[in-house]
């Protein structure tokens, strides 16, 4: 069974970012980049699953520009075999990703897609759902443990109230919440491996697919800051500060 | 004319239903409210008498008892052709449905809205909150989840709706729901509880969290936690405040043994005060609390509820 994990390249999760003084979007320059932690997730999912056997081979996937290449080899060092890069420079929203990753689905071909919930820089939890409809998929998103046996994945999934089980038949799409699995770290000797790993670059053209963007961006701006920083000496003060300045409290 | 789809239990709606009306009424136009469910008579009598609501369109079927996306997707995709906007509270069950309606329209989605500018604009936040985008679509219809924090809930009553009952198309049948764990609790909610009081890696462990219920229980407050509780395995997932655990944005946060982690913050910066305990005085946690108190968890808790009387 070949598992594709589809992974992006985002401002790493320490970076602090920085509105553009123009309002045109955030400072994304000389920033340190790394695979969106989900995704990670996903890649380390994926590899398990070929280390247990179910899995026969796990084909990375990103869309962006030529600096994704450096991501990808991270996911061929954790252990994916092989991966292709969808290059282009021209900016990529959600609908048009899962439009060229469900043509590299149909490609490969695989029974399973596994990739992160959400990426941390746009935070819109949209195309692992989006994929899954293009491809009339079932879809399990936001998992916390993942069994496939007889053609079949048994999810459990993070929901508001707790957690819910789907059985589902395959193809299907997962989506990674935090809780499903801990990825390691990748090895030297797995980076130096990982370089030697194919990977294929492809156009967005090559696959037929528009990827014009539906929404506009008009304007990024800082969020309105909030002012902290205020002390109380012990729990009465508290008490009296919620009661009588804040009054949140009876 | 805008559809939302209502978050239910099958007796009354999920709160943030009625905030993601209330983000319907800034848009403007007549509003209709799909409830689907199996047995569920009530919550669409409850979506009915929501304020500002015109119709609700009401689905009985045996797989809407917990809908699958892919049986929600096709209900509201057959639905849709006279809608301009099609609403969902960005919560879990929002999040999971919405993008698939959307890519089966081949229309963007817009996530997580906090305001409307008009009628195809709006704002939300990137990077965990550390940016504020104004997006404006070019589709003809917007699929547009609604982050409860951003709009005040619809009242729960004062509307006179009508509704209508609907067909549901067949069951999908590729995907079964086996079984939900659900955390049964007498608190409210904790996405639209008044007081949450929320717990971090200063517990130490599950058991200590017994600290906070003490406290929760004298202020009628909700349970929270960082995700470093989560995922130590002190409480359960739906407890997790934060980027991608729960929005929240009550009157008062009470951010117990936190240290203020970024993807933490996003989840609970626009409470509205926000009280910091912890050992370490330089927590970053500190920084947006309005009343911050450095010492040991294990004895400000119990003298805070004792205070409390």
């Amino acid at each position: 069974m070949k598992v594709l994990v589809p992974i992006k390249r985002v401002v790493d999760f320490n970076v602090k970012v920085r509105v553009k003084p123009d309002g045109t979007g955030v400072d994304t320059a000389n920033v340190k980049m790394s695979m969106n932690p989900f995704d990670e997730i996903a890649v380390e999912e994926a590899v398990r699953l070929k280390e247990k056997g179910v899995a026969t081979e796990v084909i990375a996937v990103s869309c962006g520009s030529t600096a994704c290449q450096e991501t990808l080899r991270t996911a061929l060092a954790i252990g994916a075999d092989r991966a292709w890069l969808v290059e282009t420079d021209a900016e990529l929203q959600p609908l048009a990703v899962a439009k060229l990753l469900r043509a590299i689905a149909v490609k490969e071909a695989p029974q399973l897609i596994i990739m992160g919930k959400q990426a941390i820089d746009d935070d819109a939890n949209q195309t692992g759902q989006m994929l899954a409809a293009l491809l009339d998929w079932p879809q399990a998103t936001f998992a916390s443990k993942v069994d496939i046996a007889d053609g079949k994945a048994v999810v459990k999934r993070e929901i508001d109230g707790g957690l819910e089980t789907l059985s589902m038949s395959l193809p299907a799409v997962i989506t990674t919440d935090l809780r499903l699995n801990e990825p390691r770290y990748a090895t030297l000797p797995n980076i130096m491996k990982a370089k030697k790993k194919p990977l294929e670059v492809i156009k967005p053209d090559a696959l037929g697919v528009d990827i014009t963007p539906r929404l506009a961006t008009l304007k990024v701006v800082e969020p309105p800051k909030r002012k902290g920083g205020g002390r109380v000496a012990d729990a009465k003060e508290l008490v009296a500060k919620l009661r009588n300045e804040a009054k949140v409290i009876p | 004319m805008i559809l939302v789809i209502a978050e239910h239990d099958g007796a009354a709606l999920k709160t943030a239903t009625r905030n993601t009306v209330a983000a319907a009424q800034k848009i403007g136009g007549p509003i209709d409210v799909l409830v689907a469910g199996h047995n569920a008579a009530l919550a669409a009598q409850a979506a009915a008498q929501v304020a500002g609501v015109a119709k609700v369109l009401h689905a009985d079927a045996p797989q809407y008892a917990a809908p699958t996306a892919e049986n929600l997707a096709a209900l509201v995709v057959g639905l849709a052709a006279p809608y301009t906007h099609i609403l969902l509270p960005a919560t879990g069950f929002g999040k999971n449905v919405a993008p698939r309606i959307a890519a089966l329209l081949d229309v963007a989605q817009i996530s997580d809205i906090i305001a409307v500018e008009s009628a195809n604009t709006f704002v939300r936040p990137i990077y965990a909150g550390n940016a504020f985008a104004t997006v404006q679509s070019k589709d003809a219809k917007m699929v547009i989840t609604v982050r409860a924090t951003g709009f005040d809930a619809a009242p729960a009553s004062g509307g006179s709706g009508t509704i209508e009952s609907i067909v549901a198309p067949a069951d999908n049948g590729r995907v079964e729901v086996l079984g939900q764990e659900l955390t049964v609790s007498d608190r409210p909610e904790l996405a639209s509880a008044r007081i949450v009081v929320s717990g971090g890696r200063g517990l130490q462990n599950g058991a200590n969290f017994k600290l906070l219920e003490a406290l929760a229980d004298k202020l009628h407050a909700a349970i929270g936690a960082s995700r470093a509780a989560v995922d130590a395995g002190y409480v359960p997932n739906d407890y997790q405040v934060g980027q991608t655990g729960k929005i929240v944005a009550p009157d008062l946060y009470i951010a117990v043994g936190i240290s203020g982690a970024i993807q933490h913050l996003a989840g609970m910066k626009d409470s509205k005060v926000i009280v910091a305990i912890n050992k370490d005085a330089d927590a970053p946690i500190f920084q947006i609390a309005d009343y911050g108190l450095v010492g040991d968890l294990f004895e400000i808790i119990p003298q805070l509820t004792a205070e409390l009387g």
